[in-house]
């Protein structure tokens, strides 16, 4: 096992964000919270599918579609008045979506503490994304038991 | 040289009328020397989102606590800080933040620790700015650095430890924090992160007064007949008492510190910045369950 045994898309985010320094960490950050997609209108009106991550200090909802070809769709939506939590879901949307249920069932769960923003955002609020994390594999969980 | 206070009527009747400004007053004197306006924030990157013209940023976990101890920074780091965004020893001060001030006064008390004279809240923080449709811009500030002298903490007045809570006994103790964390059904506030917290429950004789019961529909602070209500026939809070406040991290005692100091005018409060985290953590100190404050723990 390689040390960054990730998809390619979580190694692209890790890499984005530890080249730069701890100020522009926080900018890309801000960058990925102004790029979380508006919800699809299918879920835009049905805000009851979703699932509030209580672990995070700001309401966030996140929901799991896992498609035919086991291909894992993440959506979140979160308030502008907070960013963080919107650009912590937007990583996840971003660096999950299109990736197939074992591989990310497969991300390490540790995976939010290696991105370099421990220090710039504080271990404290990394563990709003964790918790998001878990929330999504344990949706992915729960449907491809059902 | 520092700017006059805001003469707003509606603080007036505060015991430290000084220490607020109102939005009407801080949009007029933008830019004014000797003003430097800070926002404090929960959210790390809202401030990045649009804050008020010229303001700086001030984080309370990445700038104002210690990264290695679990302190606030020392004299040395307070400086620099400060210094870099352009507050001098004599510079007029204004916090404002979001989640009602919470984070705001939390920056207002630990400048406080560190002998800043001039500070104040904006009163309404960021919501009300923002209600009023006021302007944010997205422009960094131009900062000239500072000296600001190195002045070492004074913990003693306005800071409470676990010892001086035990100490403490008989006299009241203000607990902040959300009904089910008081009671003990839960050890955080709901949706917020487990802060690790071992025990849940009370500091025996804590009275629960949410803080954000000072807190009036416009987010501003409420009259002071209101607030009398709540923390006088309310609490049973009494002149000359000599009170504690704490909550998880100190966060949201520091709110209800500067309502009970600043616009009650109670002389003897102290934040008790250890708080439910290390309270709720330790060995051998008493803890009460449920929704009565409880009696004075007999010594053991």
């Amino acid at each position: 096992m390689t040390e960054r045994d990730l998809p390619d898309s979580l190694i692209q985010i890790q890499d984005d964000f530890l080249e730069l320094d701890q100020r522009d960490r926080l900018v890309l950050l801000l960058e990925f919270a102004n790029e979380l997609p508006e919800l699809p209108p299918r879920y835009a009106e049905h805000p009851d599918l979703f699932e509030r991550v209580e672990e995070c200090q700001s309401p966030v909802y996140i929901f799991v579609e896992v498609d035919d070809d086991r291909i894992v769709h993440l959506f979140a939506t979160a308030p502008k008045e907070a960013p963080t939590t919107r650009g912590f879901a937007s990583i996840l949307a971003q660096g999950l979506s299109g990736l197939t249920v074992e591989q990310v069932l497969d991300v390490p769960d540790d995976f939010p503490n290696t991105i370099g923003l421990t220090e710039a955002v504080s271990p404290l609020r990394i563990r709003g994304m964790t918790a998001m994390l878990g929330r999504t594999k344990r949706q992915i969980r729960e449907k491809i038991a059902a | 040289m520092t700017v006059e206070v805001d003469p707003s009527p509606k603080f007036a009747e505060y015991a430290h009328p000084e220490r607020l400004v109102s939005t009407e007053w801080l949009q007029a004197r933008l830019g004014t020397p000797g003003l430097v306006v800070v926002e404090s924030d929960e959210d790390v990157l809202l401030y990045e989102t649009g804050h008020i013209p010229g303001s700086v940023k001030i984080d309370w976990h990445t700038d104002l606590n210690d990264p290695i101890e679990r302190d606030y920074i020392n004299g040395e780091q307070f400086a620099k800080l400060v210094g870099s965004r352009g507050i001098a020893r004599d510079t007029t001060v204004v916090i404002y933040g979001d989640k009602n001030n919470w984070w705001a006064a939390y920056a207002l008390w630990v400048f406080t620790l560190f002998g800043h004279e001039d500070v104040r809240l904006l009163d309404g923080g960021r919501a009300k700015w923002e209600a009023e449709g006021r302007e944010y811009t997205t422009d960094a500030p131009a900062v000239a650095p500072v000296d600001y002298p190195v002045v070492e903490r004074d913990d003693a007045a306005i800071r409470a430890f676990k010892d001086d809570v035990l100490a403490h006994f008989g006299r009241p103790l203000i607990d902040v924090r959300s009904v089910e964390e008081y009671t003990g059904q839960r050890t955080t506030m709901p949706a917020y992160p487990e802060e690790g917290a071992l025990r849940a429950g009370h500091i025996p004789t804590a009275q629960n007064v949410p803080w954000a019961k000072a807190v009036a529909e416009d987010g501003g602070f409420k009259p002071l007949a209101e607030l009398n209500s709540i923390y006088r026939d309310g609490a049973g809070l009494r002149d000359g008492d000599d009170v504690i406040a704490y909550c998880r991290i100190g966060e949201r005692s520091s709110h209800t510190w500067f309502v009970l100091t600043h616009l009650l005018g109670f002389e003897g409060v102290r934040n008790y910045d250890g708080s439910w985290t290390e309270w709720g953590s330790a060995v051998r100190v008493p803890i009460v369950k449920g929704t009565e404050p409880g009696a004075v723990p007999v010594g053991r």
